[in-house]
């Protein structure tokens, strides 16, 4: 039958196209052994429909694609609930390296500003902190309560 | 007097997302009593970030939009990497708080030796909410107050003092709106002493049109029970 023929080719290219993705090891084994499972039962259904129908019976289940359907709903709810997870940890990370981006780019301006700009005091904000006291290394605080990074601070100086 | 002079040890951190049309006003307000202004632009596409470093506020750029909460752990680590300030006080873009409430705030932490003071506007009868808005709140209050254990009377006020210390032990995972319970919530954990403060949270036609909607309070109970 010719819907066989289809099936049958769709489910080798889906089995190439799982078993092509890279993951932990151990996570990879394990879908692995899974997708040859699903892949074995795949084809006995779809060469032997009546082998399905007697599972579902079985099982209770009317019609074997019946059985299929219920099957399919739920792996496609904990696909989902995986997707879920995955998202969520890719969120976070990202957000974690945002930040890191946002605080460094801030860092590099409060040094740059200590650094290359002997600012002259004003009233609201006072005086800086003299430029030729931020290279000797210890911390420094000026009255805007900032903290000069010990170290390195002067070599980011035109 | 003590209560007019800028408050100097202090840092107040400004979540900034697309409000461009106030924030100028909100910063250079908020400059006359708390010289040290830090806000977090969170991808805004408006130019808010211009107008608040015209005001003479330090800006961090978060280098795309993350979320409420997410800027507020930004802008709270970014006092406590770039500054020596005691305390920092979360302060909304929009302008609904009012600077002499955050000054007040402060010097309850200080005289009282608390380590967070949430802002409230229940505690008094200056705040007007609608009636579907003060149902949405007092939502948030009940949800908060069940999972945090704390007995708050407003949860979801963006006005907070906070003491180094504490600041230090935050961690907001968060990013959207349920930090606001979030914080409490970790706060909470830290058994640190903690008072509640009247505030004044002033109802702009501008922050109505931003506020928090009754749809909203949906997603916010969906982060907090999926998380």
């Amino acid at each position: 039958m010719l819907i066989q023929i289809i099936l049958l080719v769709a489910i080798a290219v889906i089995t190439v196209l799982l078993t092509r993705s890279t993951a932990g090891a151990r996570h990879q084994a394990v879908r692995r052994l899974m997708l040859v499972g699903f892949v074995i039962l795949a084809v006995l259904s779809v060469l032997f429909p009546s082998w399905l129908t007697w599972l579902a019976r079985l099982l209770g289940v009317g019609r074997g694609a019946d059985l299929l359907l219920y099957a399919l709903v739920i792996a496609f709810l904990s696909s989902l609930a995986t997707t879920y997870r995955t998202t969520a940890l890719l969120n976070r990370r990202i957000t974690v390296l945002a930040r890191k981006v946002a605080l460094a780019e801030a860092a590099l301006a409060v040094q740059e500003e200590r650094t290359s700009t002997p600012a002259p005091p004003s009233s609201t904000t006072g005086a800086r902190l003299d430029p030729s006291d931020s290279d000797n290394g210890a911390p420094h605080r000026d009255d805007q309560g900032r903290r000069t990074p010990a170290g390195p601070s002067g070599s980011v100086a035109p | 007097m003590t209560t007019e002079s800028p408050v100097t040890d202090a840092w107040l951190v400004v979540p900034l997302y697309n409000e461009a049309a106030v924030i100028g006003d909100v910063v250079a307000a908020a400059r006359t009593r708390f010289p040290h202004v830090v806000c977090v632009d969170d991808g805004s596409s408006d130019g808010s970030a211009a107008a608040a470093e015209a005001a003479g506020a330090v800006v961090v750029h978060h280098p795309f939009n993350l979320g409420q909460g997410a800027a507020l752990q930004t802008g709270m680590r970014y006092v406590l990497e770039q500054t020596d300030a005691e305390y920092l006080v979360t302060f909304d873009a929009d302008g609904q708080h009012q600077v002499e409430d955050a000054a007040a705030m402060v010097e309850v932490a200080r005289s009282e030796n608390l380590a967070i003071v949430f802002g409230s506007r229940f505690l008094d009868e200056r705040t007007r909410p609608g009636l579907l808005k003060r149902l949405v709140l007092r939502t948030a209050v009940w949800v908060t107050n069940q999972s945090t254990g704390l007995r708050l009377t407003d949860a979801h006020n963006g006005l907070r003092v906070i003491r180094r210390d504490a600041a230090a032990k935050l961690d907001l995972k968060q990013n959207r709106m349920a930090h606001a319970t979030e914080i409490v919530l970790n706060l909470g954990r830290t058994g640190l002493p903690w008072a509640e403060h009247p505030v004044h949270v002033l109802y702009t036609d501008y922050s109505r049109g931003k506020g928090q909607s009754l749809l909203n309070s949906v997603n916010i109970l969906v982060d907090l029970v999926f998380n």
